[in-house]
């Protein structure tokens, strides 16, 4: 890294070995602990006294976070040189495991009855936005795997994963449509992802596919 | 007027406070409280005159009532009134009522408590969120207090502010709606012997996360209509502006009576869900004016309440 001291330069490479270190397989054994916890608070009260809507807020929030730290991953090696390229598929497959989470939350506990399900998907414009997020994600998360990756050869593998791009960008739309009333909160979320695919545009102007 | 009920309703049917302090117990023991400092209910009971208000219906616990509001003045958690509400000062309180009455002024709170008789009033509560209570409210009809002020013939409405305390409310710090808080209703629905202030629940001093230390209750009405801690009433000829009105006129509507046949634009009104089920809780199928049609229907007669929603 040019500019870079040599203390900081052992630093990011004594990083990028410990992150080398992590296998996949302990990303989703992690992935699975928030989900527990919550699931736990619900259960015991302590995500308080109306705890359907509170699990469905935690784990879309909690997805919303995954996929930020999903595209974190290139910047952040771009600007430091930590690498966490290795892992981010994972970080990915987490992210569809949270949103299909919080989707059943809704599914089952929210709304229950299937007519109203299917009303809401077609008649509520944020709940359309996040179903499309959805539905874009299916294909990511099935070809997230080494035979598919294979199978589709490296550069239409990285153009389907594209897709990641207006998937974060849905997500972030549906947690600012669905607040009442002006709040900061969903704003904040939808200035750093924003940010994040602006890291994206240059490049692609740069290095034309 | 205090008294307007009968029913074969009686003492016997309301739970018994020792009944409803213990599920307290409970439901501390099985760590609802871990929210943090919710306050339990004051010392001093209010020894409310009882009705025949809310046969059959089940109430909320204490907890459930106190823990889970929608008061954004405090911040827009379900949890924070309970946690920050503690920091409005509610005594002195006075209401200024002006506006088209014969004897305007600045009323006290005690002033205007000492010529009511306090009752009890079991309601159900629907949130325009879904989500819906049964509250055992303390208070007196509005109408006492209009007639006791004067209400001028050329008025048609009745416009209430909610306290305005940047140091005490938290919340007003970030515009999520037009600060102070403003509600209205029609003369007759104010009126309306459903329509009470109120000042406590469960027989004890109206907490501030459900805003004390007087708000109205509109039963028939979504919960927002229901304004808290009030500090002005003005009888007005025209109808008033409203607070989440202003703020997105297509999702709520003046009038605001809650119907399942008119969806929120963001989700259906078809069905509730009654508050402290757990996760596994089902939602019931929401009744027009919340169970309330036989008092209140009149008042809309011939009115396409869709279009006046």
């Amino acid at each position: 890294m040019p500019g870079q001291g040599l203390a900081q330069v052992s630093v990011v490479k004594r990083v990028n070995r410990a992150i080398g270190l992590v296998p996949p397989l302990a990303i989703y054994v992690l992935a699975v602990l928030p989900p527990v916890w919550f699931l736990w608070q619900a259960q015991t009260g302590r995500l308080g006294v109306e705890p359907i809507k509170a699990l469905e807020h935690e784990l879309g929030e909690l997805a919303l976070q995954v996929l930020i730290a999903t595209l974190a991953v290139r910047p952040v090696n771009k600007w430091t040189g930590i690498n966490f390229l290795k892992l981010r598929r994972s970080f990915g497959v987490v992210t569809f495991f949270y949103v299909l989470l919080h989707l059943l939350v809704w599914l089952v506990l929210d709304v229950q009855f299937l007519d109203q399900i299917w009303a809401d998907i077609v008649k509520r414009p944020y709940i359309t936005v996040g179903m499309g997020a959805f539905a874009l994600m299916i294909p990511l998360a099935l070809t997230s795997n080494n035979l598919s990756l294979r199978k589709l050869g490296p550069i239409r593998w990285r153009r389907l994963h594209r897709l990641m791009y207006p998937v974060v960008l849905l997500g972030a739309i549906h947690f600012v449509m669905l607040s009442k009333g002006f709040q900061l909160e969903p704003y904040v979320y939808l200035g750093v992802i924003l940010a994040l695919l602006a890291t994206r545009i240059r490049w692609a102007v740069l290095r034309p596919a | 007027m205090a008294g307007r009920y009968k029913s074969d309703l009686n003492w016997s049917d309301v739970t018994p406070k020792d009944v409803w302090l213990n599920r307290r117990k409970l439901m501390a023991g099985a760590g609802a409280v871990a929210l943090g400092s919710i306050a339990g209910p004051a010392a001093a009971s209010l020894n409310a005159r009882k009705t025949a208000y809310g046969e059959g219906l089940e109430l909320n616990t204490w907890d459930e009532i106190t823990s889970y509001n929608n008061f954004y003045e405090f911040g827009t958690g379900k949890e924070d009134p309970a946690r920050y509400a503690g920091e409005l000062t509610t005594e002195p309180w006075t209401i200024e009522i002006g506006g088209l009455v014969d004897r305007p002024g600045s009323y006290g709170l005690e002033d205007i408590l000492k010529d009511v008789t306090l009752e009890e009033r079991i309601y159900r509560l629907r949130c325009v969120e879904r989500w819906a209570m049964v509250v055992p409210w303390v208070g007196f009809e509005l109408a006492d207090l209009l007639d006791r002020v004067g209400v001028q013939p050329s008025a048609k409405y009745v416009a209430f502010e909610t306290a305005l305390r940047p140091d005490e409310m938290r919340g007003v710090r970030f515009p999520v709606i037009e600060w102070p808080y403003k509600e209205g209703l029609r003369l007759d629905e104010a009126m309306h012997p459903l329509t009470i202030l109120a000042t406590g629940l469960y027989d004890e001093p109206m907490p501030n996360q459900n805003g004390a230390p007087i708000r109205v209750v509109v039963p028939w009405k979504y919960g927002y209509k229901s304004i808290k801690s009030i500090v002005k009433i003005t009888l007005v000829a025209e109808q008033p502006p409203t607070a989440w009105n202003e703020y997105s006129a297509h999702e709520y509507g003046f009038y605001s009576n809650v119907n399942p046949e008119r969806d929120h634009p963001r989700w259906s009104q078809k069905y509730e869900r009654r508050v402290g089920g757990g996760l596994f809780a089902k939602q019931t199928p929401t009744a027009k004016f919340n169970g309330y049609g036989e008092e209140v229907a009149h008042l809309y007669a011939g009115m396409d309440l869709i279009v006046n929603h």
